[in-house]
């Protein structure tokens, strides 16, 4: 009996596994100039963005992927990976370019509807699937407000000076091994522009997916906020369930100017892989935001229950004098499932804050560590960063971990770090058992108590939905 | 009725229940009293299934239902409820949010739907009236920070809000002052419902001046010794525990019903 409670509960816990059966079209397996070019062709890309990728691509070949991370990263082999699939082509035949009803479906199962009358209320969204935006709804209204909201490639067609003065200028290609890579072989993402003095009228967000086999994804997102403005931008991750490892490589840059503000949240539900540890997303993102002008605010709030591996760390680089920023993380990992994610918090600007608040929950015989720098610079006067670490372990095969550096070259700064472990309580189990609750229950409030300060930043409905995310990934991990 | 036979329980392999027999039923409130260690609150968290303790011989029915084949929330949502000697904190979850949980965990084992918010929340402020719990005491975490008067308070807040039709009040006199525990004990009163039982664990008499026991029962080293009407728990209060450790003791067979 309790036997085929856990099976039950191990298959029911990813709900967002299906495939889609589509005509996708895929290139070859395999990495080198030629795929770069490839690509690059296939996008119709102008050469300025070509040699943009084949620097990076030249830069990545030389580089090895880092090993310094609290992670067991299996061998990836780059040329057994396709680096571009594109399901749209049935749309790209017909004349009308109408989007194929399976691609409708998909999306409407993942709860994310592509026609706009269905749509959440004030809330545009730019889907997109494997190598290719599928559809960005509301673009027109948005368009009004000349706020631009597309997807990157049609970006770097109708808006390449825009796309060309900040690609890579928050991440340059030389940042990391996986930024060399995106910035080589990135396909699709979205692209936010909001023009000066302008309050985004509703939500924007992307949600990626990734469908076909063997191919990475690769996105790249920019949004660049001009001064005085403001938006809120949600993304959104599934993948189905694949034996095999599935390689996802993002960059998203943040431009932040005078006075403006930008809220970033995720909800990161990536295939975890099996209950074995088998398959899995490979998370392995680089986001960072440049909060360019004075008192400039930018906020990360991220919820991570899924993928295999997740190497991840959202930072601020707080160049503007009296600039704010945060970061509110809670990272889940259960089974056999690995995170090592946290933040950068540069502080170059006088009198510059930022706060830090993460919250890892370890179960099943997961590693989960939070890493995190706070660097304040010689001219940074005045600054102050606060930090707080929580940990909660969820049964005694699972580890968590702290990881603080602090690197202060100001006497005028303030920085503060706070870090617990707790466990849940047999107490706290009995009290709620002893009120009627079950344990799966009991352990989904404790959790959701646990990491409330973080769901209280996140947007209405996605919190909602963060909410039940994080009980289900932890169902099965107690009693 | 709760009808418990010959039971023994360890915890951490030493036994501290050693054969109790103790019969209630539907609308009886029996006082339990011994000394600190004699396992009053062992047998408590026996009943409601802490799994630290291991029963080790006998049997508790409960309305007919095996209880010690039930999960605890089991028996819970069969109408066991026990207000805590020291209730527990969860950082994060706003009394009502647990509440809620709990209420509808009830309905749901019941076969009833959730409750409507709406109702919920007018269910809470009903309920809240009876033990004069303040507003703001509902809209924090589950305990925290509340003051030790406050949790006890808490308690019987939330057996009002659970309507139970069995009841054990572990040592909810601890830590109260009169008037607290005179609006604790008139708020017990006055949920009780004519066919609601309950266990009382107390030390003192002044618990037993506003809920008047039908049965005292004295429970020293696992066993229960002695059992009486209410002026037992008067005579331990004027006279302590070692007059019936003594041996020259009436042993009272007829009230202990098997």
């Amino acid at each position: 009996m309790p036997n085929e409670f856990v099976k039950k509960v191990a298959e029911e816990k990813y709900k967002f596994g299906f495939t889609t059966d589509i005509q996708t079209e895929i290139i070859d397996k395999g990495l080198n100039e030629d795929v770069v070019r490839l690509i690059s062709q296939k996008k119709g890309e102008p050469d300025w963005l070509l040699e943009f990728r084949l620097k990076a691509f030249r830069y990545w070949k030389d580089q090895k992927a880092p090993s310094w991370g609290h992670l067991r990263l299996p061998e990836i082999d780059y040329q057994d990976i396709s680096y571009y699939a594109d399901p749209t082509r049935k749309q790209q035949q017909s004349e009308n370019k109408e989007i194929d009803p399976e691609l409708m479906k998909t999306f409407d199962k993942l709860g994310i509807p592509l026609e706009e009358r269905m749509a959440l209320s004030g809330m545009a969204v730019d889907a997109v699937m494997d190598s290719v935006s599928v559809k960005t709804t509301f673009k027109e209204k948005l368009a009004e407000k000349n706020i631009i909201f597309c997807s990157i490639s049609e970006a770097v067609k109708n808006h390449p000076d825009l796309v060309r003065k900040h690609l890579g200028s928050v991440v340059p290609y030389r940042d990391n091994y996986f930024a060399a890579l995106n910035s080589a072989v990135f396909s699709d993402g979205s692209f936010v522009y909001i023009p000066e003095n302008t309050r985004c009228p509703m939500e924007l967000s992307t949600y990626f997916r990734i469908n076909a086999r063997n191919t990475g994804q690769f996105e790249r997102t920019l949004i660049v906020c001009e001064s005085g403005s403001y938006v809120s931008y949600l993304e959104g991750c599934t993948a189905p369930m694949r034996d095999e490892n599935q390689l996802h490589a993002a960059i998203v840059e943040i431009v932040v100017m005078d006075n403006a503000e930008v809220k970033y949240s995720t909800v990161q539900n990536w295939y975890p892989g099996d209950s074995e540890g088998k398959g899995g997303v490979l998370n392995l993102v680089t986001k960072r935001g440049l909060l360019k002008g004075h008192h400039s605010k930018l906020s990360w709030t991220q919820v991570e229950t899924g993928s295999a591996i997740t190497w991840k760390y959202p930072s601020c680089v707080l160049q503007g004098d009296d600039s704010q920023a945060e970061f509110y993380s809670v990272a889940v990992t259960n089974n056999y499932q690995q995170a090592d994610t946290g933040t950068k918090m540069i502080h170059l600007g006088k009198r510059t804050k930022s706060t830090i608040i993460s919250k890892g929950i370890s179960a099943g015989k997961s590693e989960n560590s939070y890493r995190g720098l706070v660097k304040v610079g010689k001219q940074a006067d005045g600054s102050r960063n606060y930090s707080s670490c929580d940990s909660l372990l969820l049964g005694s095969e699972c580890g968590a971990h702290t990881f603080p550096y602090m690197d202060v070259q100001n006497n005028n700064a303030t920085v503060e770090h706070e870090a617990t472990t707790s466990k849940i309580s047999e107490d706290q189990l009995l009290y709620c058992n002893q009120r009627g609750i079950s344990t799966e229950e009991a352990v989904g409030l404790i959790v959701n108590g646990y990491a409330k300060d973080v769901l209280n930043k996140l947007p209405m409905e996605f919190a909602v939905e963060a909410q039940k995310l994080l009980s289900v990934s932890l169902e099965g991990t107690v009693g | 009725m709760l009808e418990i036979k010959n039971l023994h329980a360890n915890v951490n392999g030493k036994e501290i229940l050693k054969g109790v027999d103790l019969t209630i039923r539907d609308g009886e409130i029996h006082a339990l009293m011994g000394t600190n260690g004699a396992g009053k609150s062992t047998l408590s968290k026996v009943i409601v299934g802490d799994p630290s303790y291991e029963v080790t011989e006998g049997s508790i029915m409960f309305d007919g239902h095996d209880l010690l084949a039930m999960k605890p929330e089991e028996r819970a949502n069969a109408g066991i409820f026990m207000s805590f000697q020291q209730p527990i904190e969860i950082p994060g979850v706003s009394m009502a949010n647990f509440l809620k949980a709990a209420v509808n965990a009830k309905r749901k084992y019941q076969g009833l739907d959730p409750m409507k918010a709406s109702d919920f929340l007018s269910m809470m402020r009903e309920k809240r009236k009876l033990v004069s719990m303040d507003s703001k005491l509902v809209n924090r975490s589950v305990n925290e920070g509340f003051s030790g008067g406050e949790r006890k308070r808490n308690e019987i807040f939330q057996m009002a809000m659970l309507e139970p039709t069995f009841c054990i009040l572990d040592e909810t006199d601890s830590g109260l002052d009169v008037d607290a525990l005179r609006i604790v004990a008139e708020g017990f009163n006055k949920l009780r419902k004519p066919e609601t039982s309950a266990i009382i664990i107390t030390h003192y008499q002044r618990l037993l001046d506003y809920i008047t026991p039908d049965t005292v029962h004295v429970l020293l080293d696992g066993r229960i010794v002695k059992t009486g009407g209410p002026e037992l728990a008067k005579q331990i209060e004027d006279n302590g525990f070692d007059w019936i450790k003594g041996g020259s003791i009436n042993y009272d067979f007829e009230s202990v019903t098997c």
